[in-house]
């Protein structure tokens, strides 16, 4: 069977998709109801927190990637670079809900930040300049904002040559340099938003007082790792529905490269947070720890969860993904994808949910439930950007370098 | 060690040299080695050599430095020499993470090196026969070895239709022995050069 231009959303798939958003509905509804509506509100409010900007940033980390390898004039990645950016349409519907909790965390103020409440707490006056609301909802509109536009260029500049071919090499320096500049001006606004100022403003001020340096790049590389993950499950999937003629084990390779490096960065950061506060043992950062790891004198509630997740977003990868024959085997690269996005999604949880509830783990079906409905989100909306344009940037000077890619 | 006899064929482009390297496997003549001035993609896989298994030696010497680290460590704190450090117990693990983990891979780095310098005999003060020098500027090498059974001639009048521009036939030494490159010294027997 020869391989088609465009990708034809199996019945199955938006079946799927559609069964999963479900899921997700029902379990907001039940949610609400049983948490959501009653005395702590904080429960339901935090899940919703947890799975939005999880989701919203494993999906706007294949834009980074789109970027990132755009600004080393990368070339391995265009046989399947379509599937990127398809992933990172995602980032609108999920930007526009992941906005609305966030702006109704501080507007109808269900008990997460309690920064909205400075008054007479020194520490939270002093950070008011910063941790304000609205700060926050100007901040968080412009950041969700400029990640959908920007993105939004970056798609279209890729597209505007697929029925266009570029004449001569001089059109095509200067094609690339265009892309080159717009790329840069998205990875600029995605450090000083992803790797700085959105995780301290979403995540780390949900513990006000406490404050960590390393927090924003932890999160960066959780959510870039689960990405990889993420875009290597597409390109599997893909590639066993006979699409992508293009992309073979040398680019499969690539990725779990990526994946096992960055699941490696991630644990150098996950450390490194904790070696720190260990080593200075100041009380008001060790705090932060409390909830979430035993010592020989007392066991924190998430303690189990901690080092689960550290034990499926590192030792699993280290050990799997180190050889070189596991990272070109489909299904290893697959049950690793699944298992990397679950474990970030796990970190997640312990990163909101033992600072929101400390004394005791409340996880259970409604979390697993949104995190579905999310799931089937970001399916239906990658599927319909996959169906739209052509799966193979066809026109694009670097495509050849793809093809010929060898590891 | 001992000498042996290699037909030499120089080519000036990789297409060729790649087209050639099929065909002498193909034709079931002992390929010695290829010689190039840069590393070639998929060459190897060309030539039919197995995968190198020197990173599974830096998993085995990165394992032992972290053995190394983490033991010696341990049995100075806790056993030898335990002291008081800011309360902390003597155990002290996390700090001793990051010595354990920059000790691995100082051990797998370093012994890679010297892994890879004891496969490619490389180490000073020691020789090796070079079959062209230009393989390490401009030309492509590949040289075939002689058995009892091949015919000089045949593969000089093969290596020749396949495109090599100078093709030679040499007596040389298979292994290293001491010497050194700077001293003035005859780099190849030729017995002869045939320009085609």
């Amino acid at each position: 069977m020869a391989s088609k231009e465009f990708f034809e959303i199996p019945k199955r798939y938006r079946t799927w998709s559609y069964a999963l958003i479900g899921v997700g509905v029902l379990s907001l509804v039940i949610g609400y109801i049983l948490y959501g509506a009653g005395e702590h509100p904080a429960r339901f409010w935090a899940s919703l927190l947890q799975n939005s900007l999880y989701f919203l940033l494993i999906t706007n980390a294949a834009m980074f990637f789109i970027c990132a390898t755009t600004l080393a004039w990368g070339g391995w990645q265009m046989s399947f670079r379509r599937v990127t950016e398809a992933i990172s349409v995602a980032v609108i519907p999920l930007g526009i809900i992941a906005g609305i909790v966030l702006i109704a965390l501080v507007t109808v103020d269900p008990h997460i930040y309690h920064w909205l409440h400075p008054k007479g707490d020194k520490i939270l006056e002093g950070k008011s300049g910063f941790l304000n609301t609205k700060f926050f909802i100007i901040w968080t509109i412009l950041a969700i904002g400029l990640w959908i536009v920007l993105g939004y260029k970056m798609r279209q500049l890729s597209r505007s040559i697929d029925d266009s071919p570029l004449p001569d090499k001089e059109t095509s320096w200067k094609y690339m340099y265009k892309n080159t500049v717009w790329a840069a001006v998205f990875i600029v606004w995605f450090a000083l938003t992803v790797m700085s100022t959105v995780p301290w403003l979403w995540l780390m001020s949900i513990d006000a007082h406490w404050y960590s340096t390393m927090y924003s790049w932890y999160t960066f590389a959780s959510t870039f790792v689960a990405g990889v993950a993420l875009i290597a499950l597409f390109v599997i999937y893909l590639k066993n529905q006979n699409y992508l003629p293009y992309t073979n084990q040398e680019h499969l390779h690539d990725l779990g490269k990526f994946m096992f490096a960055f699941s490696i960065f991630w644990t150098y950061l996950w450390f490194s947070q904790y070696m720190l506060i260990w080593y200075a043992n100041i009380p008001e950062e060790t705090v932060y720890f409390k909830s979430r790891i035993a010592t020989s004198h007392y066991t924190g509630a998430y303690a189990g969860l901690y080092w689960f997740s550290f034990l499926i977003n590192f030792l699993a990868p280290f050990l799997v993904l180190m050889r070189a024959g596991s990272k070109r085997n489909y299904t290893t690269m697959a049950f690793m994808a699944i298992v990397i996005i679950f474990g970030h999604w796990l970190d997640f949880y312990q990163m909101i949910f033992a600072s929101v509830e400390k004394d005791h783990v409340t996880l259970n079906l409604f979390d697993f439930g949104v995190a579905v409905g999310f799931v089937g989100l970001i399916m239906l909306s990658t599927g319909r950007a996959l169906a739209k344009y052509p799966l193979i940037a066809k026109n694009h000077p670097l495509l050849k370098e793809s093809i010929i890619h060898h590891t | 060690m001992a000498l042996k006899k290699f037909v030499v064929g120089c080519f000036d482009e990789e297409g060729a040299l790649f087209d050639a390297v099929k065909k002498v496997r193909k034709s079931g003549h002992k390929l010695h080695d290829v010689y190039t001035p840069f590393p070639i993609h998929g060459l190897d896989k060309a030539m039919g050599l197995r995968d190198t298994s020197i990173h599974t030696a830096g998993f085995i010497y990165g394992i032992c430095g972290t053995t190394t680290a983490l033991s010696f460590i341990t049995w100075v704190f806790t056993k030898d020499w335990p002291l008081n450090i800011g309360g902390k117990p003597h155990f002290a693990l996390p700090a001793w993470l990051p010595i354990m983990f920059e000790f691995t891979v100082l051990c797998a780095a370093v012994g890679m090196v010297i892994t890879f310098c004891y496969l490619c005999q490389l180490a000073p003060f020691v020789r090796k026969h070079h079959f062209h020098p230009r393989a390490t500027d401009d030309l492509f090498v590949m040289v075939i070895e002689c058995t009892p059974k091949s015919d000089e001639g045949e593969i000089k009048g093969f290596l020749g239709s396949l495109g090599a521009k100078e093709i030679n036939v040499q007596q040389a030494e298979t292994g290293w022995w001491l010497g050194r490159y700077d001293k003035e010294q005859k780099l190849y027997h030729e017995t002869e050069t045939v320009s085609a």
